[in-house]
This record gives C-alpha cells, sequence and structure tokens, in this order.
C-alpha cells in the first residue's frame, strides 16, 4: 500500500514536473512600448519579444495572459500566473511579497511632460497612475497628486488640463512628446526604483534563477541592448 | 482588432443567460434556508440575504474572484494530494500541488479563460442570488395563508405543502420583483471587467483611447466619450426591450388572476 | 502611534485635514478602520446632497409623468427612461467625458470635472430618476375617495396638491424610497472608481480599502472594513426614514401602517 502511494505521488511530481513546462506570464498590455495590444489583438512590444526570447533560452513553452495593473500582483501570488513582465520596477515594497528577477533594464530616470514649459512641479497638479512608484513619489514631493486608474488616462489628463504635468517613465512619456501635440519634457528628471525585472512568487526560487540565467546570457550577448534599442524602452547596459 | 469588441457583447449576454438561472437557484436556496425551522440554517438564509443587501456589490466583486479560486484550489488539493506536507500559504504565496491547480497547468488558454468567466458567473450569482433570494422569501410569505393551512388539514407534510402547494403559487407573486431584479442584472454588466473579463467597458476603454501612429495603423485621438455613448445607447436598447419582452409575460400570468393586474385585463377586454 | 492619535491624524484626511502623507507600510488595523472611515464621509456627502437636491426634482417627474399635458409627459418620461435604463457606471464615465469637453470650450465650468459637483449632478439626475418612478407610482395609487374628498371640501389646485395629493404620495412611497436612499448610499463607491480622479489621495471609502489591498496585497481585510461601515450606513438609514415613516402615518389606527421593509426595486 505505502509502495503504491509513493508511485502514485511519483506519478504526481513527475506530471508537475511536465505540466510546470507551461509557464504562464502576466502582463497589462497598455503600457506601450513596453507591452501593448496590437492592431491584430495580441499583445506586443518590448516585453513581448524579451519573454518570448528568455522562454527559448531557458527552454521553457511561454504562454501570455493579460491582467489588470491593479490585482496583477495578487494574482501572481495566488498562481494564476507564473511570472509578471509588465514594465514593473523593483522596489523593496514590491519585494516584500514577491521575489525579482535581475533587472532586464538599467535603473532608469522617471519624467514630467507637460503642455508648456515653467510648470510648477513641486506644487502644481502632477498626474500618476494608481500604485506605481510615481504616485508614491508626488504623493511625498508636496505637489498635488491626482491619480488616475490607467496610464492612457494619465496623458489624457494633462492634455485637457486637468493636471499641470504627468511623471511616468521617460521611455513611456517619449513618443507622446513627438507625435505633435505640443507635450514636452519639462523640469529634472528623477530617478525611481532599482530598473525593472520580472516578478516571481518567493516560493518559485527554481523558475527564479532559469530566468535569471537567461536574462544574463542575453546581457552578455548584447542581445538584451539590440531589443531594448529597437524599442527604446531605456538606456543600455 | 475591433472584432474583440463586438465579441465582447456576445459575452455580456452569455454571462446575463448563465447567469439569470444560476443566481435564481441562489435564491431558491436562500429563500428555503431563511424559511426553515432549522434556527442555524435559517439564520444562515437570513445573514447571507442581510448582508449581501447591505454592502455595495463592487466591495465583493474586488476580492471575490481571488477568495472562489483559492477555495476551490484549497479544497481540491485536500482531496487530490494528501500526501503532501507544505504548507499551502507560504508568506505571501498561495501553492497547491499541481493536479489540484486550476485550470491545469497544461491547459490551453481556452480553458482559462472559460474558467475566469465560469468565477465570474459563480460571484454574480452569489450577489445577486442574495437578492432573488430576498425577493422569493417575500413571494412565498404572500401566498395566503389559509393555502397552507388548507393543505395541512389534507394531511400534507411540511415537505409536501411547500413543493405541492406553496412553490407553485409563489412565481405569480415574486415575477414583478424578479422582472425587476433582472433589469439590475443587466445594469450590473459593466462592472465584470473588474472580475477579471475583457468586457465591452474594457474594449471601450482600450479602442477609445488615444493611439499612437507609432503602435498602430490607426492612430485617433480621445474617442472614448463616443465608445460609451455606443454603450449607453446598447443598455438603453436592452432594457427597452426587456421591459417590452416583461409586460408581455406579466399580462400573460395575471390572465384569470385574483390579483389587481388580472382584475385590469378583465376591465380592458369588457370595456 | 497610538489608536487615538491615529484617529487624530487621518480621521479628516479625506477632505484634506490632518496628516497629509499618508501610511505607506506596517498598516495596523486601526490606520485601516481610520482611513477608510474617513473616507466614508465622501459616500455620506453624496448621498445626503444627491437625495436632497434629487428629492424635488423627483417630485416634479413623477408630477410630469401623471400629467395629461403631452409637452410635460413626455420629457419626464424620456428623462426616467434614460437613467433607470442605463447603468450608472456607464452614465458616470459618460458625464465625465462629456464635462472635460465642455471645459475646454468653457472654462469657467471648471469645477464640473471635479467629483464634488460632477458625480454629484449625476447622482443627483439618477436618484431623481429612480424616485420619481417611485413617486409616479405612488400618485397613481392614491386612494379615489381621497381626492374626491378634496374636492368636496372645494380645495383645488395647488392647495388640493399640497395638503392632499403630495403627503398621501410620500407616505405611500416611502418605504420603496428607503430603498432607494440605501442603494443611493451603495452607489456613490462608483464615483471615484474609474471615471473621476482622486485629488491629493483624498478619495471615498472604496478608494481607501483599494490602497490597503493595494498595498498589503491582502483584500481580506480592507474591503471586509468597507462592507461593515456600509452595514451601519444602511441601518442607520433604515432607522431614520423609519423615523420619518411613522410621523408620516402617525394619523392611520395602528394595524394600517405600512412598515418599511427592505425590498430590491431599485438597486441600480
Amino acid at each position: 500500500m505505502k509502495k503504491l502511494i509513493l508511485t502514485t505521488a511519483a506519478l504526481a511530481l513527475g506530471a508537475g514536473m511536465a505540466m510546470a513546462d507551461t509557464v504562464r506570464l502576466g502582463t497589462e498590455g497598455a503600457y506601450a512600448p513596453w507591452n501593448f495590444v496590437n492592431d491584430a489583438g495580441e499583445i506586443d512590444g518590448f516585453e513581448r519579444e524579451l519573454g518570448d526570447e528568455l522562454c527559448k533560452r531557458a527552454s521553457l513553452d511561454c504562454e501570455w495572459v493579460k491582467n489588470d495593473w491593479d490585482s496583477i500582483i495578487p494574482n501572481l501570488v495566488s498562481g494564476n500566473y507564473d511570472a509578471i513582465i509588465a514594465g514593473m520596477s523593483i522596489t523593496d515594497e514590491r519585494d516584500e511579497v514577491i521575489d525579482f528577477t535581475q533587472n532586464y533594464t538599467p535603473p532608469d530616470p522617471s519624467a514630467y511632460v507637460a503642455m508648456a514649459d515653467g510648470v510648477d512641479l513641486a506644487g502644481g497638479v502632477i498626474a500618476a497612475q494608481t500604485g506605481t512608484i510615481q504616485a508614491g513619489y508626488v504623493a511625498d514631493s508636496g505637489a498635488t497628486l491626482v491619480e488616475f486608474a490607467s496610464p492612457e488616462e494619465t496623458i489624457a489628463a494633462v492634455r485637457n488640463g486637468e493636471a499641470d504635468a504627468v511623471l511616468a517613465d521617460k521611455s513611456f512619456l517619449v513618443p507622446f512628446t513627438e507625435d505633435g501635440s505640443g507635450l514636452l519634457f519639462v523640469g529634472d528628471e528623477v530617478p525611481l526604483g532599482g530598473g525593472v525585472g520580472m516578478g516571481i512568487r518567493e516560493s518559485d526560487g527554481d523558475l527564479k534563477e532559469k530566468f535569471n540565467a537567461a536574462i544574463q546570457s542575453m546581457k552578455d550577448d548584447g542581445s538584451l541592448n539590440e531589443l531594448i534599442t529597437k524599442w527604446e524602452v531605456s538606456s543600455t547596459f | 482588432m475591433h472584432w474583440l469588441f463586438y465579441l465582447s457583447f456576445f459575452k455580456v449576454l452569455l454571462l446575463l443567460a448563465i447567469t439569470a438561472p444560476v443566481a435564481l437557484g441562489f435564491g431558491f436556496l436562500g429563500a428555503m434556508a431563511a424559511r426553515s425551522h432549522i434556527l442555524p440554517l435559517s439564520l444562515i438564509g437570513k445573514g447571507y440575504i442581510a448582508i449581501v443587501r447591505g454592502v455595495p456589490d463592487i466591495a465583493f466583486f474586488m476580492f471575490f474572484v481571488i477568495a472562489l479560486d483559492q477555495a476551490f484550489e484549497w479544497t481540491r488539493h485536500k482531496i487530490l494530494c494528501p500526501e503532501w506536507t507544505d504548507p499551502i500559504r507560504q508568506g505571501n504565496d498561495f501553492i497547491v500541488c499541481q493536479a489540484a491547480k486550476l485550470p491545469l497547468g497544461s491547459a490551453p488558454e481556452w480553458v482559462h479563460e472559460t474558467y475566469g468567466f465560469f468565477l465570474a458567473v459563480i460571484t454574480f450569482s452569489i450577489v445577486f442570488g442574495a437578492f432573488a433570494a430576498n425577493v422569493l422569501f417575500g413571494g412565498m410569505q404572500a401566498v395566503p395563508h389559509a393555502q397552507l393551512e388548507t393543505a395541512e388539514s389534507y394531511g400534507m407534510t411540511r415537505r409536501q405543502t411547500f413543493w405541492r402547494i406553496l412553490v407553485p403559487q409563489m412565481w405569480v407573486y415574486a415575477l414583478p420583483g424578479l422582472s425587476n431584479l433582472w433589469m439590475v442584472l443587466i445594469k450590473a454588466t459593466p462592472l465584470l471587467f473588474l472580475l477579471g473579463i475583457e468586457d465591452i467597458v474594457y474594449w471601450a476603454r482600450e479602442l477609445g483611447a488615444f493611439k499612437n501612429p507609432k503602435f498602430t495603423q490607426y492612430p485617433h485621438g480621445d474617442w472614448r466619450m463616443w465608445y460609451f455613448l455606443a454603450l449607453l445607447v446598447f443598455y438603453l436598447g436592452m432594457t427597452r426591450v426587456s421591459e417590452i419582452g416583461l409586460e408581455k409575460l406579466m399580462r400573460r400570468l395575471s390572465h384569470g388572476q385574483a390579483t389587481s393586474g388580472g382584475e385590469l385585463l378583465r376591465k380592458e377586454t369588457t370595456a | 502611534m497610538s489608536c487615538i492619535q491615529t484617529i487624530q491624524d487621518y480621521g479628516l484626511r479625506s477632505i484634506g485635514l490632518g496628516e497629509r502623507a499618508i501610511p505607506k507600510a506596517d498598516f495596523t488595523l486601526c490606520e485601516q478602520f481610520t482611513l477608510i472611515g474617513s473616507g466614508m464621509i465622501w459616500n455620506i456627502y453624496f448621498g445626503i446632497m444627491a437625495l436632497i437636491t434629487g428629492f424635488f426634482l423627483a417630485t416634479a417627474l413623477a408630477v410630469g409623468k401623471a400629467s395629461t399635458n403631452k409637452w410635460l409627459r413626455k420629457p419626464s418620461e424620456w428623462f426616467i427612461f434614460l437613467f433607470r435604463g442605463s447603468p450608472l457606471f456607464i452614465q458616470f464615465f459618460f458625464a465625465y467625458f462629456f464635462f472635460l469637453s465642455l471645459k475646454q470650450s468653457f472654462p469657467f465650468l471648471d469645477a464640473l470635472t471635479s467629483a464634488w459637483l460632477g458625480a454629484l449632478i449625476v447622482l443627483f439626475f439618477n436618484t431623481a430618476a429612480y424616485s420619481g418612478e417611485i413617486f409616479y407610482g405612488a400618485l397613481r395609487s392614491i386612494p379615489k375617495g381621497d381626492i374626491e374628498a378634496a374636492d368636496a371640501y372645494g380645495m383645488t389646485g395647488w392647495a388640493r396638491f399640497r395638503r392632499i395629493i403630495w403627503p398621501t404620495m410620500l407616505r405611500l412611497a416611502w418605504p420603496a424610497y428607503t430603498n432607494e436612499a440605501i442603494f443611493l448610499f451603495h452607489a456613490t463607491t462608483l464615483v471615484f472608481f474609474s471615471a473621476f480622479p482622486v485629488w491629493q489621495q483624498r478619495g471615498d471609502a472604496l478608494y481607501y480599502a483599494g490602497y490597503f489591498a493595494d498595498k498589503t496585497f491582502n483584500p481580506f481585510i480592507p474591503y471586509p472594513i468597507l462592507a461593515f461601515y456600509f452595514i451601519l450606513l444602511s441601518l442607520a438609514v433604515i432607522g431614520l426614514f423609519g423615523l420619518v415613516n411613522k410621523q408620516l402615518n402617525r394619523h392611520l389606527p395602528t394595524t394600517k401602517r405600512s412598515k418599511v421593509k427592505l425590498k430590491l426595486n431599485l438597486a441600480r
């Protein structure tokens, strides 16, 4: 009888290993150029390409899942997907709850964008996405913080005058300043966070190591820098 | 990409079609429990009705899906992997054995989406089941007491009285409340996106938002106002169609009934 | 930090008084209770203001819908259908974007896009439509004898409406109106939920509950606290409206009084 249990346990374990090969990657799909939904309705962007390449190098079978930013961490820890790859900056606060791989983009500045120069960044109205490190920074800075649910809305708020400026990752803001609609960078850049990494469950050490190794190999052969340059998401390593 | 938007309309309709009967089931159970002579059961039934109705529905939607998912996986874990010794909660993580995962880690994406949809249906049904329970409870109370006494004097047991006398009669009394509930249910569907479903609100926001020419062939400005106007029209249409349908149903059911509605119909035809 | 200190610091945080920086880590239960409770100020503000203003419009709508004059009846019918037939959630969204574009053409309408005014207007219209329908139903079920009696006393027009029709309408509508009030308070949680932005972290109860759930990654504490507050609020509404109901029914023999009962007629 005992042997029987052992075999089923071994079977279950074996099956578990086989199944674990499908790794589900969670992303937001609303943060171009990092990740967004393209015209065909598929997830696209820097992290799509990066994630696919990492999975190939770690010989994992990966699948993409879209999830709201607000619940992206709770859904990871409760096991609805296995990794977050959504332009998530590595912060101490988040690190208490989940683990991060090594960063795949260097710590990059956040920046302010406004409709005109000379906006009062210390005391004016600054928009940021709810639950981001930028929102936390503005709340502490003494400026008036306005929070929006999605990154798109923060930009819209500056366009229509609701907010004086928006604070976000610089790379996210660059395309908006180039489309001729009058948005421009103002003030100094703000260094925030420790670069962007993949979020992994704390108990999932194996997966973390696999991705760490894959990221390292991409850093070593320069293909990561190529991707970063292609999508203009940040400075290179 | 727009076909996903159109598809989401069907998702909403499908969810309505599934949720309505399931919620009615929950409601029926709740009403039965509330009427029960067994005190704990009746307290559970009444507590269910009172608590769910006393709290804004969003408060439930915010955490029910994760709670349900964890509850299911926890149960399956206990049954399927009794030899597992690691704790399920490790720090912040919620870990069950691979075999207990819902859906299984190897399942294709559509199974995951169906499962998400299923969780949304259950959440909606639990919340609206409480409202339905309240309506049905009222309907049961409204059946004239003399009917039940008569049944008893014929020697029917409590169970027989309930199923043969009370249940068939309560529907007429409960129908106005239930039609109202249907309208409420329709109007609650925009909250679906909270449950992780990519519904019409999700796509209206996504498609309406400012599109940068760099990432799409169809750039445009902020069109969300117009997308939401379209949704407004869609819901008004749904309401109007339901109103007409329900009115027809009510007229049919009231026909020949000794209620004021039946009386009105009689007058209309004789006048 | 003691709990009393926390309440002093954050009890009025939602309207911008007290400590500016809200807690960032190591949240105590007391902090969660205090801040979510502080957010309730907004929910109560929206609920009460919308109820008071909505009451008058609702009466007008009910009279309009019951009128025989087409020019009065049609607009009232359409108004009620528009606001009862669509989800409040979508109304908020649409209104917000609509107000935004209004503001661009008429800068003096600036306040419309902030929640305290813009959302209040939507809630005001919304509750007026729902209550209007209730009042209309009550108007139609006023006993014929009451109106005939008024006629017999020679009352007409305004006097008849104010002294006979209106009080009777209120009395008949009150139980359903109580429900409307409760669901209106529930509906106030939608204000900051997606359309109207939160300024300087001054949000309603749901905003703070969401904040804690977001920071602790544990939704199972803040949302039940929110639920607890709303159950208290519902009980308070039932109590207050019950008192008014007693007043409205004071001339009737006890057995005939209609009791306020929680019934779902009108959730959004």
